[in-house]
């Protein structure tokens, strides 16, 4: 997995609560049976018109957040299906991490196996980085996994975020989950032997 | 011993090891899942990833394969019906019947009598049992919580990781109590009690929970009324949602293919009558409804948890105090076309669709039928039921509802997960404005710009039949 330390960049603000992957990720983009080509279909419909055609006044498709790093989000962003095409895409246009107060559980869990660390943060705090992420002067953030810190530029405040530890350090040292899980392949072994011997109507 | 939530004890009883720091109760474990449930589209990349990293699939027994979103559901079946002319998705039903013969994973494909929705099937196959975990690359898993299982959607890389391990890595979640009380009113069903749930605690109320259902209301639901509630709590947010397992249960259970027989059965079932909340179990959440103050539900917006009962009217954003719902509220009225203050019975439709891993099961269809016996529908509205499995659909033919179907001029459909989620050829048009009993009202859904009204079978037949959304029970005789 590529791992993720720290960032620092341009945070955009997509304050619109209840963002379903269905919007994040729209339909047309799940034909495939590979994980390329979905950067373009990233919010699709929020950031065209039709394809091809750019809504000007979507923040993405406008300076400086048309290189943003951040996204900070209303709540229970990424609500809704499964596809892990919303993560996929969200990393290809470029993305690095998401912030808000509280994500879809499933989309959280995605971002967790692809270097997006999904970040909560108190409702207060959302607020403040959502004004500051608005503003094109004061967008500037760092993101830091190693200290579980979000300094804002703008305002010159860092604050902390708690982060489940095992998912922190895979995150930060990029690891492997099959690999890690398949050291442990005896326990699993084990287990199994017995959970079915116990309840052999699950064999 | 600590008393322990149902959720809890299956839990503990599937922890292989802690992975958190050591008394971190809270902490990561390495979770053994039974059972694995595989579909088309978010299954080639877990497979492809395994065969990149040279891995096994660690129990091909342990996964079961079906066809449920972008296969056809053409009216007729046959080989030439089922060719799929969209060559992306013609090769994800490829891919996924490719690996599954590489791996020895048995498959439901699109000819197959027991294909259907993975949702519909796994409980009519007898696949998943009380007490399992069960986990799949769809997010309506949660579904699978009516069988006293757990059930939950993953991400792909989840799939992977299961396909490898057998295992995931979890979060313990915390606990939410949702009890019920009294009994769900004439014409209500479980839909509009789900609906009303979703509405109370909002599209992320349960979030980091898994909800128990309990009470009077519950115990008195069938099987498949259960298996509504609890897939659709996943609009909730919910990353679980159980009923403790009964009678009514384990008379669904029994005989069925996949569940134990004889002396077997006698074994599980005792194992099963187990299992429950213990006495005095703390939850970290407590939610109380009283069923007979539920009425059918309607939803006006583009999140689940925007509904309203029938008789109500589309809210004001005016009165809403929270600028960001404010906006949200007007958004979502300007895609779905609807001013404050109008009144929701009465609204016209343009199609009607019965179906879905929500409400397309046998009891679905038997109340949708109840409605529609000797009506027509209406004109100008396309009205379609595609069940939620090809058994549902030939038991609804064997007990004469699919010619009830025909005769009320719905188009009577093959299964699959169709017009829900319109990732085959069934979809709407930008505009068009769906009464549905389906799960979910986002934006596009149904099709690029289309508008839908989330409600019961019962009540879409209604609306199919008067050509406007309508109160299922004026139509119906006490």
């Amino acid at each position: 997995m590529e791992p993720f330390r720290s960032f620092t960049g341009v945070a955009a603000a997509l304050p619109q609560a209840n963002v379903d992957t269905d919007q994040i990720m729209p339909k047309q983009f799940l034909r495939g049976v590979d994980r390329e080509g979905l950067g373009a279909g990233f919010l699709h419909d929020m950031r065209f018109a039709a394809p091809g055609r750019p809504r000007p006044e979507f923040v993405l498709n406008r300076a400086p957040w048309d290189r943003a790093g951040v996204l900070v989000t209303g709540p229970n962003f990424g609500c809704g299906s499964s596809r892990e095409h919303a993560v996929w895409g969200l990393r290809q246009l470029g993305l690095r991490c998401v912030i808000g107060t509280g994500f879809g559980g499933i989309f959280a869990d995605n971002c967790a196996r692809n270097g997006v660390p999904a970040i909560v943060l108190p409702a207060g705090e959302v607020a403040r980085l959502m004004a500051l992420a608005a503003d094109p002067g004061r967008c500037g953030m760092t993101v830091d996994l190693q200290s579980q810190s979000v300094t804002s530029h703008g305002d010159g405040r860092a604050v902390r975020f708690e982060f489940d530890p095992l998912r922190r350090r895979m995150l930060l040292e990029g690891l492997d989950a099959v690999g890690l899980t398949l050291g442990h392949a005896e326990d699993i072994r084990r287990f199994e032997a017995r959970h079915l011997q116990a309840q052999p109507w699950l064999a | 011993m600590t008393p322990r939530t149902l959720y809890r004890r299956i839990l503990d009883a599937h922890v292989v090891r802690p992975l958190g720091a050591p008394g971190d109760p809270g902490g990561q474990v390495l979770l053994y899942v039974d059972r694995q449930v595989l579909n088309e589209y978010t299954s080639p990349q877990a497979f492809a990833a395994l065969h990149a990293a040279g891995r096994a699939v660690w129990r091909p027994q342990a996964s079961i394969a079906v066809v449920d979103h972008v296969n056809p559901t053409t009216p007729e079946r046959s080989a030439r019906t089922m060719a799929i002319a969209d060559a992306g998705r013609a090769r994800q039903v490829r891919t996924l019947a490719d690996n599954c013969a590489r791996h020895g994973i048995e498959l439901y494909d699109m000819l197959d009598a027991r294909q259907g929705i993975e949702h519909v099937v796994a409980s009519e196959q007898g696949l998943v049992l009380p007490g399992m975990v069960i986990a799949a690359g769809d997010s309506h898993t949660t579904t699978h919580g009516a069988m006293g299982a757990l059930g939950f959607g993953i991400g792909s890389s989840e799939i992977e990781h299961l396909l490898a391990t057998q295992t995931l890595v979890y979060r313990p979640m915390r606990t939410m109590r949702v009890d019920v009380r009294a009994r769900l009113g004439f014409g209500v069903t479980a839909k509009d009690l789900v609906l009303a749930l979703i509405g109370r605690i909002g599209a992320d109320g349960a979030s980091g929970h898994v909800v128990e259902f309990t009470g009077a209301a519950i115990t008195a639901l069938g099987v498949e009324a259960r298996l509504t509630l609890c897939n659709m709590s996943v609009e909730a947010a919910a990353r679980g949602a159980i009923v403790a397992p009964d009678d009514t249960l384990f008379q669904y259970l029994h005989g069925r293919p996949r569940v134990p027989a004889g002396a077997l059965w006698d074994a599980a079932l005792a194992a099963w009558r187990g299992l429950r909340s213990d006495d005095g179990a703390a939850f970290d959440a407590e939610v109380a409804l009283d069923a007979s103050s539920i009425v059918p539900m309607v939803t006006w917006g583009t999140s689940p948890d925007q509904g309203v009962p029938v008789d109500g009217a589309v809210p004001d954003p005016a009165a809403e105090r929270d600028a960001a719902r404010r906006r949200d509220m007007a958004r979502a009225l300007e895609y779905m076309g609807l001013a404050p203050g109008q009144p929701l019975e009465g609204l016209p439709v343009t199609h009607a669709f019965i179906g879905s891993c929500t409400n397309g099961r046998l009891d679905d269809l038997r109340d949708a039928a109840r409605v529609l016996r000797g009506r027509r529908v209406a004109p100008g509205v396309r009205a379609l039921v595609v069940p939620g499995s090809t058994r549902v659909r030939a038991q609804a033919e064997a007990e004469g509802i699919g010619q009830v179907f025909r005769d009320a001029g719905f188009e009577w459909r093959q299964a699959g997960c169709s017009m829900c989620v319109a990732m085959n050829d069934d979809h709407l048009d930008p505009g068009d404005r769906c009464a549905s009993s389906t799960n979910r009202n986002f934006e596009g859904r149904q099709g690029p710009g289309a508008r839908t009204h989330l409600m019961s079978p019962a009540m879409v037949a209604a609306a199919a039949v008067r050509g406007a959304i309508t109160d299922v029970r004026h139509l119906l005789a006490r």
